[in-house]
């Protein structure tokens, strides 16, 4: 199982610190959720662990991230093993410019997994992911339209199935259920559930109740500073900070 | 300010942008106007289907579109490339920015310019004019058109878009090919149509480099007619008959330039639509 060590962690974007000296040892395998109010830092965090913050411009990282003991940052580290080791699913769905499927097969094919050299062995892995994110019946019967047609619920069940695809062995979800119905809900958390077994979920979210219900280990963010973590079951009933115990009274959110 | 004086003001103000548009209104269905009642009349089939010596414009028409079709092309090898290489994932921002200044500037650029350039260098190099000199020289003309409307092409696609593909594992070449080429694609073409519909109405550039034959064009080393050209040098004679001519070729350049623009138009508004 994948092992994430943050050590002094900073993350700026320009002259705007948004996490300072972070530290954290994420227990591996089951579901990790990462709590904290809007804007303190927790997609940042999130895309330190696959270096996506690479992407945008004047942003500056320091510290390391030890995944399995190599550091992500190190120079030369080698990115395309990295993602796809660490999957990601995004806090806004969009959609690649191609068909369902394609969608759903665009990772897989990168990384040249044996399962999907051609269309008739890709259905099957296709077929296989979308159940899993609960997509499948809905979409079976116009695999081939445009995933621009499908409603933001459906798109950010196809971005998991997408990067579920890619057979990481983590999974950074960033509110993967913020645009669903409570039906929906359910069977994407059902899913969370199952993928616990083999992978480490980092799952940021918003709705207390849902990290109640998932959550083994539980990582509070306040202004980019890790305030409290633990198992979730010492994090809800006997929190120690007085930041954490507000939050969980609902006063700041 | 009082109520009234506000009412007062707001009431001005839709009265002057009503009457600047009025005035445009009028100037431009003029214009329109103007064309089509002297060109209409003679464009007809013989027009078009003979060339100088037979009276028609033919050789003009396809003068013409040769002229636009082999500069557009040419200008498309080279904007295309620029325009990927100056996406976010490539070019920094300063760079970026200063390529968009130049381009700019070269866009801006009187097209006589480029033709005085051009047959400066003709003369330097003894080439006569001919239709490979006017191609080159419309090409420069369309690359930094096309360059900068394909860069805000590339520009103009989501961050989520590259954001999201790379989280996938595909390296930046991947998710030019793969996905923002896809994605630009409409924004691509219109940019090509925009380039093209500019080079075929300029008159300027090849006014010293290709040259005017009436005849259609033989091989790319012969002088070629073109739409403008025609216009310019007929309208200029005084013989009713070959006048004509400049009419017929004024309004069928009117027709291509506006074809041209209402589908670049219509794939734009069409682009913007199946984004998110
Ligand atoms: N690309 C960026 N450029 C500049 N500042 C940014 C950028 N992205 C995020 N920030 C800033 O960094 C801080 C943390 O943002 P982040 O998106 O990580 O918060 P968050 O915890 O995910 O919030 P939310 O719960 O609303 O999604 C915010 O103050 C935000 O304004
Ligand atoms: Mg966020």
């Amino acid at each position: 199982m994948t092992h994430i060590h943050i050590k002094n962690l900073h993350v700026a974007y320009g002259s705007h610190t948004v996490i300072e000296g972070l530290d954290l040892e994420i227990p591996d395998g089951g579901i990790v959720a990462i709590l904290g109010p809007s804007g303190c830092g927790k997609t940042t965090l999130l895309k330190s662990l696959n270096r996506l913050l690479d992407l945008h411009e004047d942003v500056t990282v320091r510290g390391s991230v030890l995944i399995d003991g190599e550091d992500i940052y190190a120079p030369g580290s080698d990115l395309l093993a990295l993602r796809k080791k660490v999957g990601f699913v995004a806090q806004r769905p969009f959609p690649l410019p191609m068909s369902i499927h394609d969608n759903v097969a665009f990772g897989a094919r990168l990384h040249e997994l044996p399962t999907v050299a051609d269309r008739a062995a890709t259905s099957g892995t296709v077929e296989r992911h979308l159940r899993r994110a609960g997509l499948w019946e809905e979409v079976k019967h116009r695999l081939d339209a445009p995933a621009k047609g499908l409603s933001i619920g459906q798109q950010q069940r196809l971005s998991l199935a997408r990067a579920l695809a890619v057979e990481p062995e983590v999974i950074l979800a960033d509110e993967p259920t913020s645009a669903l119905d409570p039906l929906s809900v359910r069977i994407v958390e059902a899913q969370f559930r199952a993928l616990r077994q083999d992978y480490t979920v980092l799952l940021v979210t918003h709705i207390l109740r849902q990290a109640r219900r998932l959550a083994d280990y539980v990582i509070f963010l306040y202004d980019g500073h890790l305030v409290e973590h633990g198992p979730a079951e010492t994090f809800f009933n006997a929190p120690v900070d007085p930041r954490t115990q507000a939050y969980l009274h609902g006063e700041i959110s | 300010m009082s109520r009234t004086r506000r009412c007062r003001m707001d009431r001005l103000a839709r009265w002057a942008m009503g009457g600047a548009l009025g005035i445009l209104g009028i100037a431009f269905a003029g214009l329109l106007l103007s064309v089509v009642m002297r060109g209409l009349p003679h464009l007809r089939p013989s027009m078009l289907l003979a060339d100088g010596q037979g009276g028609g414009i033919a050789h003009a028409l396809v003068g013409s579109l040769c002229l636009g079709a082999g500069a557009s092309v040419l200008a498309l090898l080279l904007a295309l490339p620029a325009a990927v290489a100056l996406q976010r994932a490539y070019a920094p921002p300063r760079i970026a920015e200063a390529a968009a200044l130049v381009l700019d500037l070269l866009w801006g650029t009187p097209s006589i310019v480029y033709g005085a350039f051009a047959f400066l260098l003709m003369v330097w190099m003894g080439v006569r004019t001919s239709l490979l000199a006017g191609i080159l020289t419309l090409a420069l003309v369309m690359v930094p058109v096309m360059t900068r409307a394909m860069t805000e092409a590339f520009r103009s696609l989501p961050p989520e878009l590259w954001e999201q593909a790379t989280a996938l594992g595909a390296t930046r070449g991947e998710i030019t090919l793969k996905v923002a080429l896809r994605q630009a694609l409409p924004g691509l073409v219109t940019a090509f149509l925009l380039a093209f519909g500019r080079g075929i109405g300029d008159a300027a550039s090849i006014l010293f480099t290709a040259g005017y034959t009436d005849r259609l064009p033989g091989s790319l080393m012969d002088p070629v007619a073109s739409l403008p050209l025609e216009v310019f040098y007929q309208l200029a004679t005084p013989d009713p008959t070959v006048q004509s001519r400049a009419h017929a070729a004024a309004l069928l350049l009117l027709i291509l330039v506006l074809g041209v623009t209402l589908i670049s138009r219509a794939l734009a508004r069409r682009a913007s639509r199946h984004r998110l």
